[in-house]
């Protein structure tokens, strides 16, 4: 019985309990659900306790794109459920697998229906044409579903025509485990209303009834209350009879256990350079002079978390892959929004994405990486953003904006034309600060007063053409801001890569020794012997091949780390790096 | 429910109320470990504690099988319903004479004394719950510390705990750093070190000593044991009060509200290393009470 009943769909809410902003606290067979609408529509179902520890979602916090923990302030993504910040450890984009467990959900009838394991669909009920509906309101009952059903079928009512009325004959027209079928007939006035029973516990029910017409005012007022009377009435009579028997034992959820990963400290391995999801483009257009925008959408089912600062590997019909920053704010999980800037010297990579893609297409993309997460433990952010190098910072700022957290967007580029992204620049309001048509000399000038006032606690986030990076990275050092409050992503590795050295690697973990010749990575090594390695750009720009370095001197010829790392000597990008002393020791 | 049957948690010592409150010849009854009990003072002021009974009224004809050990430390009267240690765990800087030694409050909280160790041991939440009193965004981060399980001691260490205080302290009007010493001396108790504002070289002493009253239900009493001169009474406690009302509803929503120990149940991260250090010690003390074991 209670499998069968897992199986069904149930309404758990009415449409109008799920206000602007609010999370509702959704129940069935024993389970508590968190039930929030995202300001895009969405409709979220979820097992009502943060996975951290254990607190209920539904004290949390909608912020409209997402809900947002009470006790550590760990924020979930509108759609995925996937944690997006953990605010203990700023410095580290989560995992991207701590994820809710979420249900399905769907809106019909003026209610909002739920399964824990659904088959078929939402009961399609002949007597209730989609549209004018009256949705009554929800009348808890402390006793078993089975038996409000039984009552209910001896249920009697009032047509809304004839509400003032006496004697009107209600005959059942079809009555089902969980609902009843009603109509109701005086004179030349009649109403039909399906009365769903939505069990709550094995001892606890809601009755959710819908009639067939609409009312407005007065007389809404008038039907509501009459329903409402004789529901009351019928609520009482069930809970004496269900109080004389003995109470059923209560229905004990069973919380799905997390991942092995997730429940060991150590940071999750991504793996391989794989293109594991399908979007077809849905949108493809101009979004500044030079800038085309895509939008992505899933060809099926969802798209995995993102967090800001994330990108994606971008598999294009010509074969090459190429990394692209999701410009999305919080909570926008319906689709990823990448820009492509057109390169005069494209090898193919954004030619074929201006020229070659249209919308309607299909892409093969990765899984969102986060090698450049975005702190909000700052005092005051500061982003600076080159051209086209807007792409990853718009959507931390975004992020901040919704938060609330105080930011500016510095922006260079060559003219209002080239400005990308202009809805979303519109969002940012004031933070958003444009430097337009500046020559290097003046760009330089601007920055020198930019980042003029260092504060102990403030962030910097630089992407750009690499010689603006450089000059802005020198300008912030120049001025007392120390490698660790400046953070930077480079489009591409411009050092020229000295592949000529030949050295033993040593895999602490894997317990394997192997020789790097010169004109091999030590990552193509690694896959020759059979090693699993998560790559991207694989030209040492995007950090997510990092390893760690056990033992030996890493000569780095990525632009990923900052001096501070490079010195330290703990990290190596596999896919450029190479080692300066005879052997390195790696903690893989 | 079924009364507790296990041995670690009743052979130790349990707090069942302040001496501060208890009225001269008056009565009190509580429960512990779904067991209700009657305790008051004696003529000497000493303790009695047994199990409650309509035939007796006072502590001078107590049958002797229904006597409980009691014994007063720290200002409150301790029981068991075992055969208890002979000594309960040291805490040094009570005995220091110019320190205020207060009964902050005793709450009751609907959620099991594990969860609410684990919540005591926890920086995480200060901005979050404790807004602008022991935290304010955007100073979220919980820096690195150490932890350690004492094997001689038996009890968990934390040290080096540092978290960003708004209004450290009243010499300064901005935000500071405050440093932590966490010590878990027992499965239902927890002291804290915490830097003085009044005194460079010293710490205060805050302890949290829970009551099971059963599985799901604790009272929560709360040790002060401070260098304030200045302050009076009602101040102190009012501080404290604050704080702990603020964890309370937070307390009571967590789900299920037994702690689980299998280590899947929940997801740690850095921050709670003297969590997962404390469900690991439960564990291995194979305590059931107030917890869901690792299944078998």
């Amino acid at each position: 019985m209670l499998e069968e009943a897992r199986s069904r769909w149930h309404p758990i809410a009415a449409t109008h309990d799920l206000q602007f902003r609010h999370v509702f606290h959704g129940q069935l067979l024993g389970r508590e659900f968190a039930v929030w609408r995202a300001d895009d529509g969405y409709v979220n179902i979820w097992e009502n306790r943060c996975l951290h520890r254990g607190v209920r979602l539904s004290i949390g916090i909608n912020d409209g794109r997402e809900l947002k923990c009470q006790y550590h302030g760990w924020r979930y993504s509108n759609r995925t459920a996937g944690c997006t910040y953990i605010p203990a450890h700023p410095a580290d984009a989560p995992a991207r697998t701590i994820t809710n467990r979420t249900f399905p959900a769907i809106e019909r009838y003026g209610l909002v229906w739920s399964s824990e394991e659904p088959r078929g669909e939402v009961p399609d009920v002949a007597a209730l044409a989609e549209g004018k509906l009256l949705a009554l309101r929800g009348i808890p009952v402390n006793a078993p579903a089975d038996k409000v059903v039984e009552r209910l079928k001896a249920y009697r009512f009032q047509p809304n025509a004839a509400i003032g009325g006496e004697g009107a004959e209600t005959i059942v027209e079809a009555a089902q485990d969980f609902a009843v079928a009603l109509h109701s007939r005086d004179g030349g006035a009649e109403t039909h209303g399906v009365f769903f029973v939505q069990p709550v516990d094995s001892n606890r029910s809601v009755i959710r009834g819908v009639l067939d017409q609409e009312a407005e005012g007065a007389a809404r007022l008038a039907i509501l209350r009459h329903h409402n009377e004789r529901l009351s009435k019928l609520r009482d009579e069930v809970e004496r009879e269900a109080a004389s028997a003995p109470a059923p034992t209560p229905i004990e959820p069973v919380y799905e256990r997390v991942s092995a990963e997730l429940a060991e400290m150590p940071e999750v391995t991504t793996h391989g350079r794989k293109a594991a999801l399908r979007v077809s483009v849905a949108r493809k257009w101009q979004t500044a002079d030079g800038i085309a925008g895509f939008e992505l959408r899933p060809i099926k089912g969802i798209l995995p978390t993102f967090q800001p600062g994330a990108h994606i590997d971008v598999h294009m019909p010509n074969g090459e892959i190429r990394q692209y920053s999701i410009t999305n704010g919080p909570g926008e999980t319906d689709s990823f929004i990448i820009g492509v800037k057109l390169e005069r010297d494209s090898k193919g990579g954004s030619k074929c994405m201006h020229e070659t893609v249209r919308e309607g297409d299909v892409l093969a993309i990765s899984e969102p990486r986060n090698n450049f997460p975005l702190r909000r433990d700052s005092i005051k952010t500061l982003f600076v953003a080159g051209g086209i190098g807007i792409t990853p910072l718009l959507a931390m700022a975004q992020a901040l904006k919704n938060q609330e957290l105080t930011h500016e967007l510095h922006y260079f580029a060559q003219g209002e034309e080239h400005l990308a992204f202009a809805d979303r620049l519109k969002y940012l309001g004031d933070a958003l600060k444009p430097h337009l048509g500046l020559s290097p000399d003046a760009t330089g000038a601007e920055l020198r007063q930019i980042l003029a006032d260092y504060r102990n606690g403030m962030h910097l986030y630089i992407c750009g053409p690499g010689p603006m990076l450089e000059a802005a990275r020198k300008i912030a050092a120049d001025q007392g801001w120390p490698d660790t409050a400046v953070h930077f992503e480079y489009f591409k590795n411009t050092n020229k890569i000295d592949d000529s050295s030949s050295f033993e690697v040593a895999l602490a973990r894997s317990c394997v020794t192997l020789q790097v010749p010169a004109g091999k990575t030590i990552m193509q090594v690694m896959r020759e012997s059979g090693i699993d390695v998560p790559s991207s750009c694989e030209q040492g720009a995007c950090g997510t091949c990092v390893a760690t370095v056990i033992e030996g001197e890493p000569d780095h010829q990525d632009v990923y780390l900052n001096d501070a790392e490079r010195k330290a000597g703990t990290k190596i990008m596999t896919c450029v790096s190479r080692a300066k002393s005879a052997r390195l020791v790696l903690d893989i | 429910m079924t009364k507790c049957l296990d041995p670690v948690i009743l052979n130790l010592w349990h707090p069942i109320g302040a001496i501060a409150e208890a009225v001269p010849g008056g009565v009190q009854d509580t429960v512990l470990l779904e067991e209700r009990l009657s305790f008051a003072l004696n003529a000497d002021g000493e303790p009695v504690v047994w199990r409650s009974r309509p035939d007796v009224q006072g502590p001078d004809r107590v049958p002797a099988a229904d006597r409980l050990p009691a014994r007063s430390t720290y200002g409150y009267v301790w029981t068991s319903l075992g055969s208890p240690p002979a000594e309960l765990f040291p805490i040094p800087e009570y005995e220091e004479p110019d320190r205020r030694k207060l009964n902050a409050a005793t709450f009751g909280v609907n959620v099991s004394a594990p969860r609410a160790i684990e919540n005591f041991l926890d920086m995480g939440h200060f901005p979050y719950v404790h807004t602008d009193i022991l935290g304010v965004e955007p100073h979220t981060e919980v820096k690195e510390y150490d932890v350690e399980i004492s094997v001689d001691r038996d009890e968990i260490l934390a040290t080096r705990c540092r978290f960003f205080q708004p209004m450290a302290s009243t010499a300064s009007d901005g935000g500071a750093d405050v440093d932590y010493v966490y010590r878990v001396p027992h499965p239902y108790c927890s002291v804290l070190y915490k830097s003085s504002p009044v005194d460079e070289a010293r710490r205060d002493v805050i302890a949290v000593f829970l009551q099971p009253v059963d599985q799901e239900h604790v009272r929560a009493h709360m040790l002060l044991c401070v260098l304030d001169e200045d302050n009076e009474d009602k101040v102190i406690k009012r501080f404290q009060q604050t704080i702990f009302g603020q964890d309370k509803p937070i307390l009571e929503n967590q789900v299920p509200k037994r702690l689980p120990l299998d280590p899947r149940a929940e997801t740690p991260i850095r921050a709670d290393k003297s969590a997962i250090a404390y469900r690991r010690w439960l564990s291995q003390k194979g305590i059931t009470y107030g917890v869901i074991p690792v299944a078998a």
